[in-house]
């Protein structure tokens, strides 16, 4: 399995643990993953705000650069608002004729020109579907056995361009996280929104979206995602969402491939645990009972 | 406008052709039988001044003024909940989207706490090829509201403990990594 890494603005900074995870739980399973060289922002959800050409340009410019380098391997995108931004370029590319054309006269200015012929995937898309759930378990060393944990993979993962899993009640990550050992703690907030840029914006509605999911959640000894975006807004403002609701609400915010890491013996360098605002420490004595 | 009010549609300025502008869905807003999912749907409705069901009604009717400048888009967290759902397959969140665009270009005062956030964003993007979060964070406080930092200070300080945010000075001057691609998209854009 080779794959070409878009890691995207926040798996670079705020979010790097996510980055370095991914990177070594993919080579122990076997993979070769190259970061794409020169990559720009995806746009967010602001470039399609300020123009509608700006909304597909800025995703196919950094298509174009994997063009030329993939030889055939897909682009990885860990972040779901980057992979729902270069899945849409490639919808309206494929439905808008002219479209192609116009996105090229752009990128002229870059030296870039795009074919059309790169297929971005979702961390959870590979890690589910490319690697067996027997491939997985083979290589975990230190079973989560007795740790429950809460799946959320937020609402971009899933919706509206992914086609490997339901839009409204997304299932893959329960055959890894039971792969691992763990205890899988099914909740009705898994697919909701955390609630993005609204904790800036309007943070009084976004709190309690995020508050909503932790509730959800807490039954679980933690929270496991597969989102840059989602894991800022779950991880940081517990204590402002523990305000909100008048009680407290504390539970570690993972992401999938820190799990995963954690449950194959890879070392506290590529999870970084100590950047996480709520400690995992709970989670890691949890382990150490069993 | 009061969600609870009797409009007389003779007497209010409409515009008939505002459908159109909302592309690429345009004519398929028209097929909504406001059955309300969308409403039932989405996690910020509570909040909104139109429900998402009230202001598809008002575009479809033409409510051009009243749908641009109320506060209903800006709670839209691009959840896609909506879009999916709709049983008329009409691409609600995309829409949303344009509206915003809309908003934006037409300068549109209220809700400057939201299109701030837009600028601001833009702005750092296309300065530096990439995000900043914490140069984001400070070019939005200082168009809105400086003094809401406050309630950002303490989690700001843990960020930065936790190495998830990193203190740099901005750089304002020289050519920004995607002026040029932003200016050619401009000019494209003009032509069309």
């Amino acid at each position: 399995m080779r794959y070409l890494l878009y890691p995207g603005c926040s798996a670079e900074s705020s979010a790097l643990e996510y980055k370095t995870s991914t990177l070594a739980v993919l080579e122990a399973l076997g993979a070769e993953v190259e970061e794409l060289e020169d990559w720009t922002c995806c746009g967010a959800s602001v470039a399609s705000t300020m123009s509608d050409l700006l909304g597909v340009v800025l995703p196919a410019r950094n298509l174009a650069l994997a063009e030329q380098v993939s030889n055939g391997r897909d682009l990885l995108a860990v972040c779901s608002a980057c992979y729902t931004n270069f899945r849409r370029t490639a919808v309206a590319i494929a439905s808008q004729s002219g479209l192609l054309d116009t996105i090229n006269q752009a990128l002229e200015v870059e030296g870039l020109a795009y074919h059309g012929s790169i297929t971005a995937r979702h961390l959870m898309d590979i890690l589910a579907n490319d690697f067996s759930l027997e491939a997985i378990a083979a290589r975990v060393q230190r079973p989560l056995t007795g740790l429950a944990v809460a799946p959320y993979y937020g609402c971009q993962t899933v919706r509206p361009y992914s086609p490997f899993d339901d839009d409204q009640r997304p299932t893959l990550m329960v055959g890894v996280l039971e792969a691992l050992g763990a205890t899988v703690h099914s909740h009705n907030r898994e697919a909701y929104c955390c609630g993005t840029s609204l904790l800036t914006t309007k943070p009084e509605v976004g709190l309690q979206m995020v508050g909503e999911i932790l509730e959800a959640s807490s039954p679980a000894d933690c929270i496991v995602t597969v989102c840059p975006m989602c894991h800022m807004n779950l991880d940081s403002y517990q204590d402002k969402v523990s305000q909100l609701v008048g009680r407290p609400l504390r539970i570690p915010v993972l992401f999938l491939p820190q799990l995963m890491g954690l449950a194959f013996g890879l070392p506290e360098s590529a999870l970084m645990f100590k950047r996480h605002v709520v400690s995992v420490s709970p989670v890691l004595a949890r382990l150490s009972e069993s | 406008m009061a969600t609870s009010e009797v409009i007389n549609l003779t007497a209010v300025k409409r515009d008939p052709t505002f459908v159109d502008r909302l592309t690429p869905a345009g004519q398929l807003l028209n097929r909504c039988i406001q059955c309300g999912t969308c409403s039932a749907s989405c996690p910020s409705a509570h909040a909104m001044d139109l429900t998402p069901r009230q202001m598809w009604r008002l575009v479809q009717l033409g409510f051009q003024d009243e749908v641009l400048h109320s506060k209903a888009m800006w709670l839209c967290s691009l959840c896609y909940i909506c879009h999916v759902r709709c049983p008329r397959g009409i691409p609600l969140t995309e829409t949303i989207v344009k509206l915003k665009q809309l908003a934006l270009q037409e300068g549109i005062a209220e809700w400057r706490e939201s299109t701030a956030f837009y600028r601001a964003f833009s702005d750092v993007m296309r300065r530096y090829g990439r995000t900043k979060e914490i140069e984001l964070m400070v070019r939005y406080f200082l168009a809105t509201n400086p003094l809401t930092a406050l309630g950002y200070a303490k989690l700001g300080l843990t960020l930065l403990a936790r190495g998830k945010a990193h203190l740099e000075l901005p750089r304002l001057g020289g050519e920004g990594r995607l002026d040029r691609l932003f200016e050619r998209v401009a000019e494209l854009e003009e032509r069309q």
